[in-house]
């Protein structure tokens, strides 16, 4: 079942300096989010910590509360192993395994958690993934080749198969196109569009077509000047921040007059 | 851009030139017409691009070299014309733009005309300059095939069928080459030698391992900078130093632990001295020179280990640990294959250096010519501990040198093998390396 | 589509917090541990009177490991209890091995230091006896030096035009063999590059061993470390500069000359110092081939000379039958010394790096 994602007040370190500051969000299940904004705003690094990858980087650190279902993932006793298996996640470089064949790679997180799965079954989830992101027309006939070997696009879309093979509840996506070429890009957001009858999808993007071709609600985040953290200026429906935003920051960076 | 021609130059057939068998690199070929296109003007830009490259790279002080980088070579008359280069002359010449006079032409023209792109003084640069490097790379050959020439016919006497030795090369425990008749074999070096660097690789490798992933993705970054700069240090400290240290330190101090050992895995043979009555029979073992030569191959082989880990893509780092991976476990995925070639050749690296590591053993071991499984036991000798000890008495027998290199040439043959095999195993893997 | 964001409840059943709460350990688990494993290793040495402290060490270190992961895996399972071990175990190796290694300078400079004084530095051992104070290592500075600095000059310019050639023309068959005997190369052995030097110097001519031999075995150790860590500081320009150079109508090897070596420069320069602090400290060349001479040879082309390596290694073999009360402290001081020589290449090659480079940290 996919989750919602519920943010209150979250404040994002790198060491003691504030990137992201008081951030609220509340994302509903099965929906598209993209956060939009200009480069540097804490966008990515906000979306990081939604499955507490943030917190690998040295110095990383938050406060307030990220509750997924109700349950705070930065609350007491809470596995970060456990949050990333839950809130998947595929990066602006596809970064397939290099020393992987496609098949492993798409694998790799049973593999990681030495999970004992028959070929069989194994064989399945690969097939399905796949499917699952299109690739598996393409692929089918060379899986035991290295995964690096693949185009840029087809690279992303096994990542997003990597990613969803585990079964995940969310999936986040830092600006997965923004390497592609536009035919690839499509591919990506047609993909999107079908993965979110099964997964709550938040997407950082810089390009602002694609947030409005893709996403059902709309982020726009904004920082004040240098050295000043990032804050989430308006949060709602895409169809109305890419119409009739209600702040003169959004308007005029939805317009181009800036960023 | 015109290709209007000078006198003389026969830049039609361009196409069939192409292939002339005078062009060294033809792979090269729009380099290299792009090269030849050498003007005032570019040089200019190219001796900013250097010096900014400097100050880019380097912070260095006020670059002196990049003022005084305009000889007279670089627009000196073409004399012999060169006629292959043609095709290249848009792209090379296209960005640059206006062309200030050239005084050194006699044609004038304005824009490029067609002796820029001819002429034989900047291939003639070229040509020297790749020579050097070439011939450098040359050399090397050269000396690596010496040494195998020269220590093959200066052994030969001691390596010959039917020569004076009475004992077998390959099979015989002893050395004595100055004896009448002369009677050696390398059967007990080989041992000692391999025996050894086997427990230097097995007890050093993991654990240098093990301190470059401390230093590259435990420690807290600002330990790690410190101890890798130690560790590097420690890759520097000669294998004299290590020796001593071995001779000095490690041998009175690990007396009780190795008969502990024997006490206690006596039973396995391997830890077995049986003649031992009290601690202070153990000391000078090939246990322990193994041990001084993992200590000592430590630090090299963790230096390279640590560089590979450290470059592993931090994507693929952020993709193991976005499906969930533990520490360990995305270590394991990412880190670790990633840098499988780094750590074989590290570990080869280490190798070499405990095959053929000569004072370190030699002071610690004392030698005894015999082989024994009984690692506790002192005694042992390896190929190059032997050649040290042996060399000063060598000379008085005639067959004392020659046995000497041939055991030199043992372990050269050694060490290529294990190279050999080393690059064969990084080769076959190279395929799922990005 | 629902845009009706009802807040979330504060507080969901158990069932659904199985899936991201993991149990773990408590804080003081790994102390509590280690007392444990320490308490137990004391123990069995009394219990069973060991002799010496470095066995209750090792024992006290397994007994660790074996209880945190037994412990952990009963607790946080199998996954967790591996990355505890692999935890365990790396942070054990650093101090195992870290630790004692940083003993080894520690005690070298606790031997060698007292040994230290101007007296040392500016003297040599000539006609000075095993058994008699006094001496310095004056002679083997000297011959340490200018093999060293012989050997550079020989060593450096073949292993930079060879990381030229390999990286701004190699291509085909002659680069791969070259890349493969650079490789073939770094292997040889010290004593094998020396008797080769012996063999085709000393042996058969009737030379007497002269410290330029030593020069061209050092040399020839120095040219595979030279190539290694040139060819990788070449290999760092960026591709982008060279083309920009050669769009630019540069000749290629004046685009080498004047932008890739230069933006190289501070990175051979630091290579340049790493082989030769590699080279340094090599003693078993200069057995065969430079022997030792415990006067002042400033002559590297004629006659035996002194070096620190040879002069430790004489004063250890000139111990037997000694009591060792001044040879001792010699040949400590002279392998301190060597050790601090080897040692200030090193920084001193470091700082050029990192003021030439502050990015790369």
């Amino acid at each position: 079942m996919a989750k919602r994602i519920d943010v209150d007040d979250l404040n994002v370190y790198y060491g003691d300096f504030l990137a992201v500051e008081g951030a609220s969000i509340k994302i509903a299940p099965l929906t598209v989010t993209a956060f939009i904004g200009p480069s540097g705003c804490g966008k990515s690094t906000f979306l990081r910590t939604l499955n507490r990858m943030h917190e690998v980087i040295p110095g990383g650190r938050v406060t307030g509360k990220v509750m997924l279902d109700g349950e705070d993932l930065y609350g007491p006793g809470i596995d970060p192993v456990n949050v990333r298996r839950t809130v998947g996640m595929v990066f602006q470089k596809a970064n397939p395994f290099p020393t992987m064949s496609i098949y492993d790679n798409v694998i790799a997180g049973y593999k990681i958690a030495g999970s004992r799965k028959g070929k069989k079954e194994l064989d399945d989830i690969v097939e399905r993934s796949l499917r699952g992101a299109n690739l598996w027309e393409e692929v089918k006939n060379r899986l035991g080749k290295p995964g690096a070997g693949l185009s840029g696009g087809q690279q992303q879309r096994l990542c997003i198969a990597r990613a969803i093979a585990v079964e995940p509840e969310v999936l986040l996506m830092d600006e997965p196109c923004s390497a592609l070429d536009p035919i690839s890009t499509l591919a990506i957001e047609d993909l999107i569009s079908e993965l979110k009858t099964r997964y709550t999808i938040v997407i950082v993007t810089h390009n602002m077509q694609q947030a409005a071709r893709v996403s059902d609600r709309t982020a726009f985040f904004n920082l004040a000047g240098v050295g000043q953290p990032g804050k989430l200026i308006e949060y709602d429906e895409t169809s109305k921040i890419f119409s009739n935003p209600s702040q003169k920051a959004t308007e005029d960076y939805i317009s181009g007059r800036f960023g | 851009m015109t290709s209007a021609s000078a006198p003389g130059d026969r830049d039609n057939n361009d196409g069939g030139d192409g292939t002339a068998p005078h062009r060294p690199d033809t792979g090269d070929q729009l380099h290299k017409a792009a090269s030849e296109h050498a003007t005032d003007a570019t040089d200019a830009m190219a001796s900013r691009l250097a010096a900014n490259a400097r100050s880019d790279g380097a912070h260095s002080a006020p670059d002196a070299g990049a003022a005084d980088t305009r000889t007279p070579d670089s627009t000196a008359p073409r004399a012999v014309p060169d006629d292959e280069e043609i095709f290249a002359e848009a792209a090379a010449g296209g960005p640059m733009g206006p062309v200030p006079p050239q005084p050194k032409r006699s044609s004038g023209a304005s824009g490029p005309s067609e002796s820029e792109i001819s002429g034989s003084a900047v291939r003639l640069g070229d040509r020297i300059f790749k020579g050097l490097a070439a011939g450098a790379g040359g050399l090397l050959l050269v000396v690596m095939a010496a040494i195998a020439v020269f220590l093959i016919w200066k052994a030969w006497p001691a390596i010959k069928p039917g020569g004076e030795n009475v004992g077998n090369l390959f099979t015989t425990q002893a050395w004595r080459p100055q004896s009448d008749p002369p009677m050696f074999g390398i059967a007990a070096l080989l041992f000692g030698t391999v025996v050894s660097s086997v427990i230097a690789m097995l007890v050093g490798v993991p654990i240098a391992i093990g301190i470059a992933l401390f230093i590259s993705h435990y420690a807290p970054r600002r330990v790690a900078t410190v101890l890798g700069a130690i560790v590097d240090l420690l890759a520097a400290v000669p294998s004299l130093v290590f020796g001593m240290w071995g001779l000095y330190f490690l041998v009175p101090k690990t007396q009780g632990f190795q008969s502990w050992l024997n006490q206690y895995f006596g039973w396995t043979y391997l830890f077995g001295y049986p003649d031992a009555t009290q601690a202070s029979d153990f000391g000078q073992s090939l246990l322990i020179a193994g041990i001084v030569l993992a200590v000592m191959i430590l630090p090299v082989v963790s230096a390279v280990c640590r560089e590979v880990f450290l470059q592993t893509p931090r994507e693929t780092i952020d993709a193991a640990w976005a499906l969930g991976a533990t520490k360990w476990e995305t270590i394991r995925t990412a880190v670790l294959p990633f840098g499988r070639a780094g750590m074989i050749s590290a570990a080869m690296l280490g190798l070499g250096r405990a095959l053929g590591e000569t004072i370190a053993v030699a002071l610690v071991l004392s030698s005894g010519f015999a082989i024994s499984w009984h690692l506790l036991e002192p005694g042992g000798d390896t190929f190059a501990s032997t050649i040290a000890l042996k060399f000063g008495e060598a000379s008085s027998s005639p067959l004392g040198i020659p046995a000497l290199i041939a055991a030199g040439l043992f372990l050269f043959v050694i060490t290529l093998i294990v190279n050999s095999i080393a690059r064969a195993v990084i080769a076959k893997k190279k395929d799922f390396v990005a | 589509m629902s845009t009706n964001l009802q807040t979330a409840p504060k507080a969901k059943p158990s069932a659904m917090r199985s899936q991201l709460v993991g149990a773990r350990l408590p804080k003081f688990a790994v102390p509590l541990t280690a007392i444990v494993g320490i308490a137990l290793a004391i123990g069995f040495k009394y219990l069973l009177s060991w002799s010496g402290w470095s066995t209750t060490v090792v024992a006290a270190a397994v007994l660790f490991v074996i209880v945190l992961t037994g412990w952990s895996f009963s607790v946080e399972g199998r996954r967790r209890a591996k990355d505890r071990l692999a935890s365990t175990l790396i942070y054990a190796c650093f101090v195992a091995a870290v630790v004692p290694l940083v003993l080894i300078l520690v005690y070298i400079v606790q031997r060698g230091w007292p040994a230290l004084s101007a007296n040392f530095f500016s003297h040599s051992m000539a006609g000075v006896g095993p058994d008699q104070p006094g001496g310095g290592i004056y002679h083997a500075l000297v011959g340490t030096l200018e093999q060293v600095a012989l050997a550079a000059v020989i060593a450096l310019p073949v292993g930079i035009f060879t990381a030229i050639y390999l990286v701004e023309y190699g291509k085909g068959a002659f680069a791969r063999a070259v890349t493969f005997f650079v490789d073939v190369m770094t292997g040889v052995p010290s004593i094998v590059a020396g008797l080769f030097v012996y063999t085709f110097l000393l042996l058969g001519t009737g030379a007497r061993p002269f410290g330029f031999a030593g020069s061209l075995a050092l040399a020839i150790l120095m040219i595979p470390v030279a190539v290694r860590s040139s060819e990788e500081m070449l290999r760092l320009v960026p591709r982008d500069l060279r083309d920009a150079s050669l769009a630019l109508g540069v000749p290629k090897w004046r685009t080498i000359t004047k932008i890739v070596l230069p933006t190289a420069m501070s990175g051979l320069i630091t290579s340049a110092l790493l082989a030769i602090a590699r080279v340094a400290g090599e003693t078993a060349p200069l057995i065969l081939l430079v022997g030792y001479a415990d006067r002042i040879n400033f002559n590297p082309f004629s006659g035996d000379q002194g070096t620190l390596p040879m002069m430790v290694w004489d004063q250890l073999g000139k111990r037997t039958g000694n009591s060792g009360e001044f040879t001792d402290g010699r040949a400590w001081g002279a392998a301190l010394t060597l050790v601090l020589l080897v040692l200030l290449l090193n920084v001193i090659a470091r700082l050029l790096a990192r003021l030439a480079q502050p990015k790369r940290g």
